[in-house]
């Protein structure tokens, strides 16, 4: 199974975690148009291969952190950089 | 059609002949030599690639056509999925596209001269919950409204239809009714995909395998090279060499939005695998198709008597196509709590393949902002039963360049219109 590098509480079963998906920047909710907006919400680059990506340590600190990830191989890079503090990204 | 007399009919009596003179069966379809321009690229030899295809060419004469696929024919999800059909969606939309897949596979095999063994078995979908009975209910009624055979029906009822189930009470996820559907059952998903190929081969289509899409080459668009919103599609780059067409439509499934950034058209699509598992053959005791949405698992049984299970799609999103032990795990403390009787069967195999999930559990169909670029993509863990109208209305999309009724719903512009097609509480346990 995938261990996944929680910033806190370390290496943890991905069943231990809740996978958020691809790592966008949301657009400003005040500023953005309609179409900007869905996009934000609906398109992916969906890539085989290196993916920035969020992920919630629902079952430990519930901590929100994004890791980099290949899609094809499961190999990891980099140390894990704090996400959003929002839920729901 | 004049070529389509070219198509060797399979029958009883060949079959005598041949075994008895000891003649060997010619290959099925040609192996031609690639042209260096088509009018229509089809990438992905799935059952949706090669329906498409052969639809083009039946009804509407368009046979200037390739189907490339980096593998082989039926490598993706067509030859990997659990073969289950039915049409009792949640959305009026759904419930009439896939109500007409149902009726062009009731006569495929004689349409298409191969023997898809169609086993309409009926098919039931478990409620363990309140909501769960409100939903089926809910799809019920959608359903008889669209003249679906399809209704709600008690415990008892489903001890007849399935008398393994234990619907006794006092289990952890009792059954506490199901979405009964006499018209689904299964289909031989390979049988699907040659007789397809076999048939748009003879209209003159030609198949290309072992043949990877590299890029798509655009013009005029508003992105680099040429590609994305307001250009063209001029044609496709492949391992073999390039391939001029004015026309190219995506079928890639799984692979879909790797193909489609390749135009520069972003997909509301996550590639993420769905696994399946099988058993060694026992006599057969289950005659219909059970689904537990709250389990996460479903179940069939072959007619060589093996048990075929499925569940839901992995969490995370992965292009890796192996198979998971906390899978096999899972799927068994599911199963037997459907079916205690089943502890002591023994799984003989188990595989996953790439599914192409939307948000809103419904496809994505017909073209797109680049002029000649089409897709027929987000198929989800779904898109076995819906392969012979997808193929059929996709031709039609092809060749008039527009997008039919059937499928007007399902367009790319529904995610920045806002239009959803809610499918997620019929279709989210994957078959
Ligand atoms: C385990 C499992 C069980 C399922 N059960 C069911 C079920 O019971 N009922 C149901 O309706 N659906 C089911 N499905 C879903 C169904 O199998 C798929 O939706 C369907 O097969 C998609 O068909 P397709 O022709 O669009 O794509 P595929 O059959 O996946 O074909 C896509 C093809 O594209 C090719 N390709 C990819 N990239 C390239 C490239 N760059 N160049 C050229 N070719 C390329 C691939 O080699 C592949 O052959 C299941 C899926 C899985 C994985
Ligand atoms: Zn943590």
């Amino acid at each position: 199974m995938l261990l996944v590098p929680c910033p806190n509480c370390g290496p943890r079963n991905a069943t231990d975690m809740n996978y958020r998906g691809e790592a966008h920047s949301r657009p400003d909710p005040d500023a953005a148009t309609k179409e900007e907006w869905r996009t934000y919400l609906y398109l992916r680059d969906n890539p085989s291969g290196w993916l920035r990506e969020n992920w919630y340590c629902s079952s430990g600190c519930r901590r929100h952190f994004q890791l980099e990830r290949h899609t094809l191989t499961g190999e990891l890079r980099n140390p894990p950089l704090p996400g959003r503090k929002t839920a729901g990204a | 059609m004049g070529k389509s007399s070219k198509l060797a009919r399979y029958s009883a009596a060949g079959l005598f002949w041949r075994g008895i003179r000891k003649q060997s069966w010619p290959r099925v379809w040609r192996q031609p030599a690639m042209k260096s321009t088509y009018d229509v690229v089809i990438i992905g030899g799935g059952v949706h690639g090669l329906a498409t295809a052969f639809y083009l060419a039946s009804n509407h004469g368009i046979n200037d056509v390739a189907v490339v696929d980096k593998a082989y024919l039926g490598s993706g999800g067509s030859g990997r999925n659990t073969a289950i059909v039915r049409s009792n969606y949640l959305t009026p939309e759904g419930v009439a596209f896939y109500d007409r897949s149902l009726d062009l596979y009731n006569s495929m095999s004689a349409d298409l001269n191969i023997n898809v063994m169609f086993s309409e078995r009926g098919h039931l979908t478990l409620a363990h919950t309140d909501s769960a009975l409100r939903t089926m209910n809910w799809r019920a009624e959608v359903n008889k409204l669209q003249d679906i055979n399809s209704s709600l029906i008690a415990p008892e009822e489903i001890k007849k239809l399935a008398p393994s189930l234990d619907i006794s009470t006092d289990t952890r996820y009792p059954i506490l009714g199901a979405l009964y559907h006499p018209p689904g059952g299964t289909i031989r998903h390979d049988a699907v995909v040659w007789g397809y190929a076999r048939a748009a081969d003879s209209h003159g289509v030609d198949l290309h395998q072992q043949t990877e899409v590299l890029d798509i080459l655009c013009e005029g668009g508003e992105g680099p090279e040429g590609k994305g919103a307001g250009g063209r599609v001029i044609g496709v780059r492949t391992n073999q060499g390039d391939i001029h067409a004015p026309v190219v439509v995506n079928c890639t499934a799984g692979w879909a939005s790797q193909l489609s950034n390749m135009a520069g058209v972003r997909l509301p699509i996550t590639t993420h695998p769905l696994q399946a598992a099988v058993t060694e053959p026992t006599k057969t005791f289950l005659p219909t198709v059970v689904v537990s949405g709250s389990l996460h698992v479903y179940v069939s049984q072959t007619d060589r008597g093996e048990l075929v299970f499925g569940a839901s799609v992995d969490p995370v999103a992965t292009y890796d196509q192996r198979g998971t032990l906390q899978f096999t795990e899972e799927l068994a403390g599911h199963v037997l709590e459907l079916m205690p009787g089943l502890s002591k069967m023994r799984l003989m195999r188990q595989w996953a393949g790439l599914c192409d999930m939307t948000p809103d559990y419904s496809p994505v169909m017909g073209p797109t902002q680049v002029d000649g670029y089409f897709v027929d993509v987000g198929w989800g863990t779904y898109g076995f039963k819906a392969g012979p109208v997808s193929g059929e209305q996709m031709a039609a999309s092809v060749a008039n360049n527009n997008l039919p009724e059937l499928i007007a719903p399902f367009a790319l512009s529904r995610f920045t219109e806002g239009v959803l097609v809610g499918e997620k509480g019929a279709a989210a346990v994957g078959h």
